[in-house]
């Protein structure tokens, strides 16, 4: 009797994050919810203005500003953490493997705000002296203060990498032993066997981790808010300061009211939904890896 | 171009690209302590901040770090052990078991600064009366939802990694499922939740985004856990975002770094030493 009661609590605990995640979207979609209705969804995600002040929501720039970084955060972060991963699955000899690992894990368990204190005071300036030195006679001035979408890129590439290099090792670690054997007994060597047999062969789980890291990069908004410069408009080129969807909660969510905190709201779950697609996606090809094994 | 060469220049490129990580992980670390470990010093720590915290030292946010980490954890390792508990020892892989794993999947994905907004609606507006609005509690029962899913995978694997022979012989002497999990698996996975508590805490320090909606951001010292507070990495931010005032800003960073280090090293330690230690009686 006394058992079926401590069960209960228990299923209870196992429920809890089941109930958060209805608590978490059903309110944030009833506090954003009134401002879509009387924008308009198409009229919000589209539009190019954002004036709190004047009551005029739209997050197009902040959409754009997302995908700018994102876009930026993966082209650093793929490459340096997918070789990263080769090498930790087929180079690193024994001793280094785990002494690399903790290092990776321990890239995670840094505070964004690290990041973002590190990107303001040195990758911030030494953008700023690219785009003055290099880049001087094309870029308007507000490009010339070094924060923007390629220092966030930065930061945000290397603050992916942990997640990018822990699910594609892996993925990798996954393939049978069968086809690399059955490469290298053909004559192959060591590269070519990896890039042309161990990398497809475990692609699905590589494309997973860099759908989570993006997932990672699109909710950050600590270390991007400290290095992008967080100006609402439509970013000209990679140097212009940028706002993102999370930035632009993290920014004002502690001064707004009536309908500017509805559309922080509305900004909420345009992140949500952006999230919840790359999610599933996800969990869809990772799924699919393995019934293809 | 022949085949060996190419061989060693992709091996050189593969080691570079690992050299490159472990790189940046060194600067990043090694700078914030070269700016930040002459700041740090007894009074720093246990003077309160002025002028907005350009002045003095992290008495009261390092107490709100405190207070916010314990009432968080609190929350987080009975629950989050408990749901773990439920998953791999009270249940067959089923259709609830899918669903449950499925939403704790979905919960670690959501960005924390959109946990934060609904903390902010639900415990700092809807629940002003029991949680006192902006304060410590909002604050933690926001984090704690958002550390729900690491405690529990992490749990998980710990329990998961006692062996199922074990289980076996204490149901075959006649103990009760129960009993079987209170003093013969949870003992044995104690190391490894110990880990994933230590992982909770080490995510509760760095979480920034979701305390700027809850947590209050006062340089007060906390009163209670109804008071408004903030915690380091708040400060952090706030410190080098409004006053500009970057050598405190690195003297924090310099400590919470600190903290995260030895969060780490005593996880690495737990699992190797006391890990060994039960298995082995």
């Amino acid at each position: 009797m006394k058992e079926k009661v401590y069960e209960k609590m228990l299923l209870f605990c196992a429920m809890a994050s089941t109930l958060v995640v209805v608590l978490v979207g059903l309110f944030v979609f009833l506090q954003g919810y009134p401002l879509i209705a009387k924008t308009g969804f198409i009229s919000f995600v589209f539009g190019k203005e954002w004036l709190p002040g004047g009551g005029v929501f739209g997050i197009f720039p902040m959409v754009i500003g997302t995908l700018a970084v994102t876009l930026g955060a993966l082209v650093i972060g793929v490459p340096l953490g997918v070789t990263t991963a080769v090498f930790l699955a087929e180079y690193a000899p024994g001793i280094v493997t785990p002494w690399i690992r903790r290092a990776v894990e321990l890239l995670a368990g840094i505070p964004s705000v690290v990041y973002g204190l590190f990107g303001m005071t040195v990758i911030v300036p030494l953008v700023r002296y690219t785009a003055v030195h290099w880049f001087g006679g094309v870029l308007s001035p507000e490009m010339k203060t070094g924060f923007g979408i390629i220092a966030a890129s930065i930061v945000l590439g290397i603050m992916i990498l942990p997640t990018i290099v822990s699910i594609s090792e892996d993925a990798l670690r996954a393939v049978p032993q069968e086809y690399k054997k059955g490469s290298y007994a053909l004559g192959v060597p060591r590269w070519q066997t990896i890039i042309h047999n161990t990398i497809p062969a475990a692609s699905s789980g590589i494309m997973a981790g860099v759908v989570l890291g993006m997932g990672r990069a699109v909710g950050e908004t600590m270390a991007i808010l400290m290095v992008a410069g967080n100006a609402p408009a439509l970013p000209r080129s990679i140097f212009s300061p940028t706002r993102t969807l999370s930035g632009n909660i993290g920014l004002e969510m502690s001064y707004a009211s009536g309908e500017h905190a509805q559309a922080l709201f509305a900004t909420g779950i345009v992140l949500f939904i952006v999230i919840m697609l790359l999610n599933s996606f996800a969990l869809f090809i990772a799924g699919k890896g393995v019934k293809v094994r | 171009m022949s085949v060996q060469v190419k061989e060693k220049l992709a091996a050189c490129f593969v080691w570079g690209a690992a050299l490159l990580t472990v790189g940046a992980l060194v600067i990043i670390i090694g700078y914030i302590m070269f700016q930040g470990l002459d700041r740090i010093s007894i009074s720093f720590l246990l003077e309160n901040p002025r002028r907005m915290g350009s002045e003095g030292g992290i008495f009261s946010p390092l107490l709100g770090t405190i207070y916010f980490t314990l009432v968080t954890m609190l929350l987080a390792i009975p629950i989050g052990v408990g749901a773990a508990i439920y998953l791999t020892e009270f249940t067959a892989e089923g259709l609830l078991v899918r669903v449950i794993r499925f939403f704790t999947d979905a919960l670690a994905g959501i960005p924390s600064i959109v946990i934060g907004l609904f903390g902010f609606a639900f415990f700092v507006v809807m629940l002003r009366p029991l949680t006192g609005g902006w304060s410590i509690l909002s604050a933690s029962l926001t984090a704690f939802c958002m550390i729900l899913p690491i405690m529990i995978r992490v749990s998980e694997e710990a329990l998961h990694a006692i062996p199922a022979s074990i289980r076996e012989g204490s149901l075959a002497l006649g103990v009760s499922k129960w009993d079987t999990v209170l003093h013969v698996v949870l003992p044995g996975a104690l190391p490894g939740i110990l880990t994933a508590a230590l992982l909770g805490i080490g995510r509760v320090i760095g979480e920034t985004a979701p305390l700027l909606l809850t947590l209050g951001g006062s340089l007060l010292v906390p009163k209670s856990i109804f008071s408004p507070s903030r915690t380091l990495s708040m400060h952090l931010y706030l410190v080098a975002m409004e006053t500009g005032e970057f050598s405190v800003a690195f003297a924090t960073a310099a400590v919470l770094v600190m903290v995260i280090l030895l969060l780490n090293l005593g996880g690495y330690y737990l699992m190797k030493h006391l890990g060994r230690r039960i298995r082995g009686a």
